[in-house]
């Protein structure tokens, strides 16, 4: 009797579940639906006071518009924003990588104390540097250059920490079977570690570049001629300022994210497999 | 510096939106992960409804939440829905007070968010060992118990630094205060968290660097005790177990 209550009742809480996780999926899913939406409508119906499931007309001259209109400079803040989320991502597995495997394998008197540096940064929250920081690029006259954008966050704390932690777990035994074929530190690196520890690299691989990507703060004080605007700065110029058409800014910030929802629909498990790196640290 | 009372609020506004933003998305994301874990049907699917807002910028949050739902019109979503039943308009972002922009504000960061922490649940509820839930269902316990004395504790880990995390991240807060609040070029007076401030102080038509800097300082001393605390604690429970 009990077992047979027990398993109507574990149906019944199955079913709730589902329908909970269902009902919270659609809520999630709202906001991409509402740009969607938005980025598609004319601007006198998103100004309507009813509210349109669908676009009464749909608008795709919003999207050619975007490019075409010389006020917002589309195509040069997604240049800017690919090459400096590309070779942020790039620069950071090289600085990174190497950095963690020489402080994971390379003996050296200095190596714990220039570890315990690094990781001591981490303490230090990166946007509470920003102040000193825009100092410094500034005196170097960085400001409103890709140079000023990019090459401050080449160095990143949290790869090395975790690179490192990971070549501690490397297989030592090929590395030394590569020594004894006569190849150093620099050859094992690039011929026997880095292909072999290619899901990981991925993994701080997608991550850097999406944090890259949607950066805001940095990009916000730094690039402050139009020339120098990531995508993010441009659409945070055009919706605090409220000048263009509301519909072409959904466009733009349509725009924006389809890349990395590319990223997401092709590099997931690798997304996933960086946010429990980067999230639990060193686990 | 700290007899600054523009300083001290923007750790007031901190702490109003830490009390908001941490337990919510904390538990919003213990529930997502248990949820997902325990589903069979379409778990991928799910859970990469969940994750797929980690892929959105502040900024493309922050224009869909100010000018599509919380838009203040009437076709606005949140009015839109407010009209089905009857209720008048909310002018979600344009008062002071009532202080109706911490909804906007919170639930902006919970979307963008709750995927990631789910993630993070998700990967220590896989590690719990299945011989626990084992032993628990021989002797009788299901539901709430097994929530209780198995998932939560072996979780603990995960929970402390999920905690960790919010904190510092919540403390870290610009992106989404700056986009939604600043209208035609000016932030309002309140609602300037301690980033919000010291941009303004230190990047505004004051360019008060010293200022700023010191500002800097003392915020960097805050988290880093926070983190330290939250370290022993965690390493005090280790020792517990």
């Amino acid at each position: 009797m009990a077992i047979v209550r027990s398993k109507r009742q574990s149906r019944i809480t199955g079913w709730a579940r589902y329908g909970a996780l269902v009902a919270a999926a659609l809520l999630f899913l709202v906001p991409f639906y509402l740009l969607v939406r938005s980025a598609f409508m004319r601007e006198q119906d998103l100004g309507s006071p009813d509210f349109h499931w669908l676009p009464p007309e749909w608008e795709t001259s919003n999207l050619t518009g975007l490019f075409d209109n010389p006020a917002i400079p589309m195509a040069r803040s997604l240049l800017n924003s690919g090459l400096i989320a590309v070779t942020q991502t790039v620069g950071v597995l090289i600085v990174s990588g190497l950095a963690g495997y020489g402080l994971a394998r390379i003996p050296y008197r200095w190596s714990n104390a220039v570890f315990y540096t690094i990781t001591a940064t981490l303490l230090i929250p990166a946007a509470v540097t920003f102040v000193p920081s825009f100092v410094l690029v500034s005196t170097l006259g960085w400001i409103s250059t890709l140079r000023g954008l990019i090459i401050p966050g080449l160095f990143q704390a949290l790869a090395t920490f975790l690179f490192r932690q990971f070549f501690l777990g490397f297989p030592k035994e090929i590395e030394e079977a590569a020594f004894i074929d006569g190849l150093g530190y620099w050859g094992t690196f690039w011929k026997i570690v880095v292909p072999n520890s290619f899901g990981f690299v991925a993994a701080i691989g997608t991550i850097t570049f999406i944090g890259s990507w949607n950066a805001f703060l940095w990009p916000l004080v730094i690039g402050r001629d139009q020339e120098s605007w990531t995508v993010q700065i441009a659409l945070s110029t055009f919706l605090t300022a409220q000048s263009v058409q509301v519909s072409q800014l959904f466009m733009a910030a349509l725009v924006a994210i389809v890349p990395l929802l590319l990223m997401f629909l092709f590099l997931q498990s690798w997304i996933v497999e960086g946010v429990e790196r980067t999230g639990i640290g060193g686990d | 510096m700290l007899s600054d009372p523009a300083f001290r609020n923007s750790l007031v506004t901190f702490l109003a939106f830490a009390v908001f933003i941490v337990p919510t998305t904390f538990v919003i994301s213990l529930g997502a992960a248990l949820l997902v874990a325990r589903t069979r049907v379409m778990q991928s699917f799910f859970r990469s409804v969940f994750f797929l807002p980690t892929a959105c910028s502040y900024v493309v949050a922050a224009l869909v939440w100010k000018m599509s739902i919380f838009s203040g019109i009437r076709s606005g979503l949140a009015n839109a829905v407010l009209g089905w039943f009857g209720a008048d308009s909310i002018p979600w972002l344009s008062l002071a007070d009532p202080p109706w922009y911490w909804l906007v504000i919170v639930t902006a960061r919970l979307w963008l968010q709750v995927g990631f922490y789910m993630i993070l649940f998700l990967a220590g509820i896989q590690r719990i060992s299945p011989t626990l839930y084992e032993a628990a269902a021989i002797d009788g316990a299901e539901g709430w118990k097994v929530f209780r004395h198995i998932t939560l504790p072996q979780l603990r880990a995960t929970s402390t630094a999920v905690l960790l995390l919010l904190l510092i991240n919540a403390f870290q807060a610009f992106d989404e205060f700056y986009n939604i609040l600043s209208t035609f070029g000016t932030y309002p007076p309140y609602a300037r968290p301690p980033l919000v401030y010291l941009y303004y102080t230190a990047l505004g038509s004051g360019q008060d660097f010293g200022h700023g800097s010191a500002g800097a300082v003392i915020l960097t001393l805050i988290i880093a005790i926070v983190a330290v605390v939250q370290g022993r604690i965690l390493r005090l429970g280790d020792r517990g177990d």
